[in-house]
């Protein structure tokens, strides 16, 4: 295990010391050198373009050595200052599977001016905070990101690492599952610690659902696991809970890094995410029309609910595509699914079939979609769902959004 | 400019509810089931395949898989690749991310220098997303996941990538690896004429022996993770059947929706 400069490559061109998010490189007599505190977290050698630099880490095959990884970490992920709901989601399942091991909970939070969030973080469960600060960590970059929480999983050694399954998860964590040499699972709806070995069970769908599988990282840490956003119950906070600050001192230089992200374009649309929607209401080719699908949305806009859509309805351009639900188009798990005009042909069926209740307005009573939902309403979706919103609409308060109905 | 596109067969979802399962274990039996070549990476494809006509170069299909895989290289072939090659090995076989990441870099090793690696956002059959970053890790060059839209300007790629509220525009020195999503472009249909010609081309079989790959990071045993358990979940059934008159099935409608919120 280590790291070495390989001096008849180095050029002394300082890529390197540029990359370095610890400030543990410096180019002397044109020959990189590194420095103690160095965390083996792989950055100078993404960044070095002659292969002068080789990063060694221990790989996990001797279990004598996976008892010495302990702890449960959480991905703290957050956008704009704010955590993402799947944070919390995680921490209330990390929590139970550090007391079934018996071992510490630790949240993992990256970001400008994010200290205020670590009161958060604990009042949820976490015993500790790791903090790294920096305002090149503001916005997420999968090489800064990346490099940092190597760094933390070399440091800290933890025997289970979890990332919601986010677009950021999904592009983080398999990168750095792939720089320690670590097992990864994508996308788990179900976590546990099997009782005679303490290894985490971790269980997903695949085949769009059609199959279950429940996977094991034997041999190898941290077990790595993405977990999907809505499948775990967010816990009770408790304010009084105590829990322990680390800072991790960081320094990001722009120019050591080879992406630069030059513009984040909030979506005007879309403001509830389809992911993160307690509510979506779809429609489908059933609409007919672009200027008809209105009402789908304007259903969606009394519920406070998101829009999503079916895939002709995406293909004939109603819709862009970030709102197409199903096997090209996005996963959801809502506690409510309102299909407008959707036949549910099994690449939609795969999307959605795991959302609390599924409502369908179709009438064709023999469609697909009615054979799996809770309420299928056979009718036409241009009678019942304008006569749908305006109930809705009298139940609730001029101004005052669906929240008051609750 | 020369283009990677890795590329998956998959089986086609839409044939299984027309399987059979096995009376005794519920199972379903998966033999005879169509494959397809990942919907994702035909939009991979055609992102290349416009972009060579646009720059000049050459687009290389690689895919990892069974002997029968041959078949999704065919179409990439007949849709406007130059060549293709099929990563073909017992020893491969039950590679989960890691081990298919590494074996794929390897390969990609021996093809040479590339300007760009496209892969599919995911696969339909596993769903990971995982395969695009880990092998771009192990290639030592940097990712751009969930891409829509990708500008060439010389030596860089500028590239958009959604995200959960809007969309992030980046920009890298080549090389990189993108991974796309659907709205990225229309795939092309191949023709006739195209698909005989493809026919037509030999495609490479390259086993463990070709590449300069350690054993002990292959297939099953070179896999960190493993299936310990898979099983079936009973399919969802129907609940409720409301008819009526329009404002009669609104009111039904509404109760539940409330009757859930406030529950
Ligand atoms: C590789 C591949 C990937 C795919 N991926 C996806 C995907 O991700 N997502 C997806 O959705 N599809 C996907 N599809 C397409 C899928 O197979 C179906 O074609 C599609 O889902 C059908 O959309 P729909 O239900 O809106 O349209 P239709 O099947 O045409 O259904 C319309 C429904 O509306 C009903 N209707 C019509 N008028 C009214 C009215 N006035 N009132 C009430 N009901 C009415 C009809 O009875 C019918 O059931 C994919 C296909 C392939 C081959
Ligand atoms: N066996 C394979 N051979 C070639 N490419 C693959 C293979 N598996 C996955 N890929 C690529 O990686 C993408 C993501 O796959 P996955 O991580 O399995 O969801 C796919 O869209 C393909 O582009």
């Amino acid at each position: 295990m280590g790291i070495s400069v390989i001096g008849e490559k180095c050029t002394g061109c300082k890529k390197c010391e540029a990359a370095c998010p610890f400030g543990q490189i410096e180019v002397i007599d044109k020959k990189a050198v590194i420095q103690e505190g160095c965390t083996l977290c792989g950055a100078c050698h993404e960044a070095c373009e002659v292969g002068a630099i080789e990063v060694e880490r221990p790989i996990l095959q001797g279990a004598s050595d996976l008892d010495t990884y302990r702890g449960v970490f959480v991905f703290a992920e957050q956008r704009e200052g704010e955590l993402r709901s799947c944070t919390l989601e995680l921490l209330g399942e990390g929590r139970k599977l550090a007391d079934k091991l018996g071992q510490e909970l630790a949240a993992v939070l990256l970001g400008d001016e994010v200290e205020d969030l670590c009161p958060l973080l604990v009042a949820h469960g976490a015993d500790k905070v790791y903090l790294a600060r920096n305002s090149n960590l503001r916005f997420y970059q999968t090489e800064s990101y990346a490099a940092v929480l190597t760094a933390v999983i070399s440091q800290y050694r933890p025997s289970i690492f979890l990332f919601g399954a986010t677009t950021t998860g999904r592009d983080l964590a398999p990168r750095v599952a792939a720089r320690v040499r670590t097992g990864l699972t994508a996308d788990c709806t179900s976590l546990d610690i099997e009782e005679e070995t303490g290894l985490l069970l971790q269980t997903r769908p695949a085949w769009g659902g059609n199959i279950m599988a429940t996977i094991k990282t034997v041999n190898h840490r941290p077990q790595m696991a993405t977990v999907r956003p809505k499948v775990m119950k967010k816990p009770e906070p408790y304010p009084d809970r105590k829990g322990k600050v680390i800072h991790i001192p960081i320094k990001v230089n722009p120019k050591g890094m080879k992406t630069t992200l030059l513009e984040v374009i909030k979506s005007r649309e879309q403001t509830i995410s389809l992911e993160e929607a307690e509510i979506i209401v779809s429609g489908g080719r059933g609409l007919q029309s672009a200027e008809n699908f209105k009402v789908v949305e304007e259903l969606a806009q009394v519920l406070a609910a998101a829009v999503g859509a079916s895939r002709p309805v995406v293909d004939s351009g109603w819709k862009s595509h970030p709102y197409q639900v199903g096997q090209t188009g996005k996963t959801v798990q809502p506690k409510i699914y309102i299909a407008c005009g959707i036949s549910g042909a099994v690449q939609h069926r795969v999307g959605m079939e795991s959302s609390e209740t599924i409502v369908a307005i179709n009438k064709d009573p023999d469609a697909p979609i009615m054979q799996i939902a809770d309420y299928a309403v056979v009718g036409d979706l241009f009678q019942v769902v304008p006569e749908l919103i305006k109930v809705i609409k009298s139940r609730t308060k001029k101004g005052e959004s669906r929240k008051n109905l609750t | 400019m020369r283009i990677i596109v890795c590329v998956k067969q998959v089986p086609d979802i839409a044939e299984m509810e027309k399987m059979e399962t096995d009376p005794k274990t519920g199972t379903i039996i998966r033999e005879g089931m169509p494959a397809i070549v990942n919907p994702f990476d035909e939009y991979a494809l055609e992102e290349a395949v416009t972009w060579k006509e646009k720059q000049e170069g050459e687009v290389i299909a690689i895919s990892m898989g069974p002997p029968q895989a041959e078949d999704a290289l065919v179409k990439c072939l007949s849709m406007g690749a130059d060549r293709a090659i099929l990563l073909s090995d017992r020893d491969f076989a039950g590679s989960d991310t890691m081990a298919t990441t590494y074996t794929l870099a390897r390969a990609i090793g021996e093809i040479g220098d590339f300007d760009l690696v496209l892969c599919g956002q995911q696969a339909i059959d596993g769903d990971t997303a995982q395969v695009g970053p880990m092998l771009a890790e192990h290639l030592h060059i940097p990712q751009i996941t969930y891409v829509n839209r990708i500008e060439v300007e010389g030596k860089h790629v500028v590239a958009t990538r959604e995200v959960e509220d809007g969309y992030e525009v980046i920009r890298c020195r080549m090389p990189l690896l993108l991974t796309v999503v659907k709205g990225i472009n229309v795939p092309r249909v191949p023709t006739y004429s195209s698909l005989s010609e493809a026919m037509d081309k030999e495609i490479p079989i390259w086993t463990a022996e070709d590449l300069d790959v350690e054993r002990d990071r292959l297939g099953l045993p070179g896999s960190p993770t493993a299936v310990t358990r898979i099983w079936y979940p009973v399919p969802r059934t129907g609940g409720q059947v409301l008819t009526g008159e329009p404002p009669e099935l609104a009111e039904r409608v509404a109760q539940v929706l409330l009757n859930i919120l406030q529950g």
